[in-house]
């Protein structure tokens, strides 16, 4: 009888599948007085235990159901990292359903499209200020039917018969559960592995945003693998801190902590991170390489301002630890003096750094995102802060490519993560393919049909090759890289990321395209730039009138100059060499839609905003009047107006090996 | 009984009258025959040029000054010649025009200072921190961080108040005056100083506390938007004596009111 073999297929296949709500209630079992969630309330750190958090779990899944919560629903989480917006993931999950974080930085109309894309009728928020973005918006949402808000600050006002407290809700589940036992039981036995587990937005760097579906085995491949390669276990403590719409977050905060069953601990706020990462000291941290970098010029410029002995002895520390502190951690022979002096330094200088910036018990740290400066990273690793690099994508769950312990190259991505297969297509493209990649983008066949190949190969967009050993390195987005006027290759954001790895430059934005030269726009980085100005005596009045110091655009001219003496190096792209710049009276600013929420640079938009200076750089004027918008965080629009100056860099001539 | 009004909140019954207060220093005449009132759970302004005789009559109210004339009626009864640390026990807190916090100690310690009407334990007790003494200090600092988490100030909490912005400091010296769960709670310029993000925050955290503590609120403040915006009754001073009493709306449209501030054409 087909019928009862099929039906028997599916009950073996729901027992044996993995999905996180499963897996949840294994940990509640088998290890349910292990502490799974922190966060800080009132100074102190909180704790749920597995088993606690199975209970808050099981009390918001039946609490949504009473409240009408269908298999199949999507459910929309805005908020900072709060173990509630993370136990509101797995009760979603529990019940069928698909949990969809979004930004919580984004504005009312940002969100708007993701909230009708995504077709949501329930919402959880974390306060008052996004519970007022979503009924600014409501008008529009004429399907979404309930908002669910986790504090109750300044929710006193708000009577709508729609809008509910959690605790409410979590109180409500609870009788439901009491009345219904088994009901949470059944619900998740009827989940099946392949079914959607998550749905993240693509940044819409192009176009819209897409919807990613991410199915619970590929999200459990992905954690497991990434679990397997760095031997995480239950012991790690790792801090939520980063977007929880991000992939990376989900991966690291959601994925590997319910696989491998380890701790997650949620700030207090947004501030006090740097706090928070130094109580709670994690063994995993994850980092995108902007945070690290904030780390280095906090603790650089606290230095400079230290006694004339502490700094001699940094700096001696400093050495020791880049002569051989890299060595040692990965490894490799050391001399016995050099051993000698690290462990002194480490004494003195390097675990007392370490203490500060948080890092004292970190066994992996990974950063991504962005390509990392090479003196960056060296300088984590040479105090011994085993920090590598990955490559991974939202349609990927951000799993591609790990560098191995003790294999570390500074301008690879490493090698492809196990389980998954990398391939380069004939334009450089990178191909992936592996139990990861997403089922689908949400009700856009044409959008995933694009994207996966008749071989069943994700495209990521990215241009890259492997080196000699199996290392991956990414040059480019495969669109990005064009052709300029002599039919040399040009890769915008390989030249941008040379220039970002100065501490004074924040965000570079080079033009090359079909021209005969590259031209950049800088924005300076306001904390390392101004610091430097007030050392010398500079004074200024804000962002504009320091970018257009003379002695600041001296200061770039040195960066410029120096990433061009590096671009004659690099064969393929010797011609990339920057002729021309300026430095932008603005900061680049993803309220002003010159950036993505990740902050990324929108190429096509910045190019067309500021067409009229990239008209001055190729028609060789020196300077350039322009007048921007700007929108204010509190919505008001103002203007900022300067005269630009446009500086010429020096090049080198290209030499060229016969062929 | 109480009664919600145009702003929406449950104001009630009278709970401070000040009756024809007249102020002087020597020959200088800083407040002339005043009265007005505050109900309880309102936020009252008080506006007027400079040198009107704003802070007077927040000194008056708080103890600082005996006026030689006019009765202060506060929670029924008729106030005695007393000191600004009695006014504290009986529940009135301000803050100040220039920041007067401990610059040197952290935030957290300088709202731990508005306990201090609170604290029973003794001196001896408190520094050998017996048991007594230390079950009060963690329910004295339980307290404190509420206050801490209230004005989203947790990232400053172990930071010396010196090193902070202006801003910052406002807040945390509302929050040592919110320290002191006062029923009365006087503001002398909150916003002075600030730029227009700042005075946002500001004017949230200040009705915010007005609408959960059911605190009520008597603030000096410069920036008409403001006090037009968030206060239910203004009283307005010129010179000494009181030239406007009623709501925004009443005092934006009284010709006095505005010959004060415009001046008149002569």
């Amino acid at each position: 009888m087909p019928e009862v073999a099929s039906s028997q297929a599916a009950h073996t296949r729901n027992l044996t599948g993995e999905t996180f709500p499963r897996l949840l209630f294994h940990h509640a079992q088998v290890r349910g007085q292990h502490p799974a969630m922190r966060e800080k309330h009132l100074g102190i750190w909180q704790t749920w235990t597995w088993a606690e958090v199975a209970e808050n779990v099981r009390a918001l899944a039946c609490g949504l159901a009473e409240l009408g919560f269908k298999r199949g629903d999507n459910l929309a989480i805005i908020g900072d990292n709060r173990p509630r917006l993370y136990m509101t993931m797995a009760a979603v999950q529990s019940l069928g359903g698909v949990p969809v974080p979004l930004y919580q930085d984004a504005v009312a109309n940002e969100m708007l499209f993701v909230l009708q894309d995504a077709g949501i009728r329930f919402a959880i928020v974390e306060d008052q200020e996004q519970v007022d973005k979503l009924l600014e918006v409501r008008e529009q949402l004429p399907q979404l039917d309930h908002i669910i808000y986790d504090d109750p600050r300044g929710m006193r006002h708000y009577n709508q018969p729609f809008i509910h407290d959690i605790e409410a809700v979590m109180a409500m589940g609870r009788i439901h559960h009491q009345n219904h036992p088994d009901f949470l039981e059944r619900e998740i036995e009827q989940g099946v592995t392949t079914d959607t587990g998550v749905m993240l937005y693509t940044s819409g760097t192009t176009g819209k945003p897409k919807g990613v579906c991410l199915a619970h085995q590929a999200f459990i491949a992905a954690a497991k693998g990434g679990c397997q390669f760095d031997q995480l276990t239950q012991d790690e403590d790792i801090l939520s801190y980063l977007p929880m719409a991000w992939v990376g977050d989900h991966l690291f905060s959601f994925a590997q902590a319910l696989v491998a069953g380890f701790t997650i601990n949620c700030p207090e706020s947004g501030d006090t991170v740097m706090t928070d990462l130094r109580e709670i000291g994690p063994t995993y941290y994850f980092a995108p390489p902007r945070v690290f970098e904030n780390l280095l010029t906090q603790v650089m410029i606290r230095m400079e301002d230290a006694g004339a002995i502490k700094r001699k002895l940094f700096a001696w520390a400093m050495d020791v630890a880049k002569r051989c502190g890299a060595e040692i951690l990965d490894g490799k022979p050391v001399s016995g003096s050099d051993r000698l002096a690290y462990a002194v330094a480490n004494l003195l200088v390097i675990g007392p750094l370490k203490n500060v910036l948080g890092m004292s018990r970190i066994r992996v740290a990974y950063t991504a995102g962005a390509a990392i400066g090479p003196d960056l990273f060296r300088f984590y690793r040479s105090i011994g802060v085993n920090l590598k690099q990955l490559y991974g994508q939202t349609e990927t769950c951000a799993y591609v490519c790990l560098q191995p312990d003790g294999q570390i190259k500074l301008d690879s991505v490493g090698k492809p993560a196990p389980g998954v297969e990398v391939k380069i297509a004939d334009n450089g493209e990178i191909l992936v393919k592996g139990p990861m990649l997403l089922k689908e983008y949400y009700q856009r066949p044409d959008a995933t049909a694009e994207a996966i190949n008749g071989e069943g190969y994700f495209m990521t967009g990215d241009a890259g090759f492997f080196d000699e050993d199996g290392h991956l390195k990414i040059i480019d987005r495969a669109k990005d890289v064009g052709k300029m006027a002599n039919g040399a290759m040009f890769a915008p954001n390989y030249i941008e990321n040379k220039l970002k790895f100065f501490q004074y430059v924040k965000e570079a934005v080079a033009f090359g395209n079909g021209r005969e030269q590259v031209c950049a726009f800088i924005n300076i980085d306001m904390g390392a730039v101004g610091n430097w100005a007030e050392r010398r005596g500079i004074s200024y009045s804000g962002y504009t009138d320091l970018a257009a110091k003379p002695d600041v655009y001296n200061l770039i001219q040195e960066c410029v100059e120096e990433v061009n003496a590096q671009l004659v190096h690099d064969g393929m792209l010797a011609d990339s060499q920057i002729h021309r710049f300026l430095i932008l009276h603005k900061e680049l600013d993803p309220d002003d839609d010159e950036l993505t929420r990740t902050r990324k640079v929108r190429r096509n938009f910045v190019s067309e905003k500021y067409a009229v200076l990239i008209d001055a750089f190729y028609a060789g004027k020196t300077s350039q009047f322009i007048e921007t918008q700007v929108k204010f965080e509190d919505g008001r629009v103002g203007k900022v107006a300067a005269d630009l100056v446009i500086r010429d860099a020096k090049t080198f001539p290209v030499v060229r090996q016969a062929a | 009984m109480s009664e919600q009004n145009q702003n929406g909140r449950r104001v009630g019954e009278v709970i401070l009258d000040l009756q024809n207060i007249s102020l002087r220093f020597g020959g200088v005449k800083a407040l002339t025959d005043i009265s007005f009132n505050v109900k309880e759970h309102e936020i009252r302004a008080i506006i007027g040029p400079n040198g009107a005789g704003k802070s007077s009559m927040l000194n008056v109210i708080n103890g600082v000054y005996h006026p030689q004339e006019g009765r202060i009626v506060f929670h029924g009864e008729e106030r005695k010649k007393m000191e600004p640390h009695m006014a504290a026990t009986q529940g009135i807190a301000r803050t100040f025009q220039n920041i007067a916090l401990f610059k040197g100690m952290s935030v957290l310690d300088n709202i731990m200072t508005g306990r201090i009407t609170k604290m029973k334990c003794g001196f001896l007790e408190q520094a050998l921190y017996l048991g007594r003494a230390q079950k009060e200090e963690l329910a004295h600092r339980e307290k404190v961080e509420e206050v801490i988490d209230f004005l989203e100030i947790q990232h400053i909490r172990k930071t010396p108040v010196g090193r902070l912005p202006y801003g910052l400091q406002k807040r945390v010296e509302l929050g040592r005056a919110l320290a002191a769960e006062p029923s009365l709670l006087l503001l002398d310029e909150p916003m002075a100083g600030m730029n227009v993000e700042e005075k946002q925050d500001m004017c949230r955290f200040i009705l915010d506390v007005n609408d959960q503590f059911g605190t009520t609120i008597v603030l000096i403040e410069h920036d008409m938007g403001v006090v037009m915006d968030i206060s239910d009754r203004v009283v307005v001073l010129d010179y000494g004596k009181k030239i406007g009493d009623g709501t925004p709306d009443d005092v934006r449209n009284n010709q006095e009111v505005i010959s004060a501030y415009l001046g008149v054409a002569h």
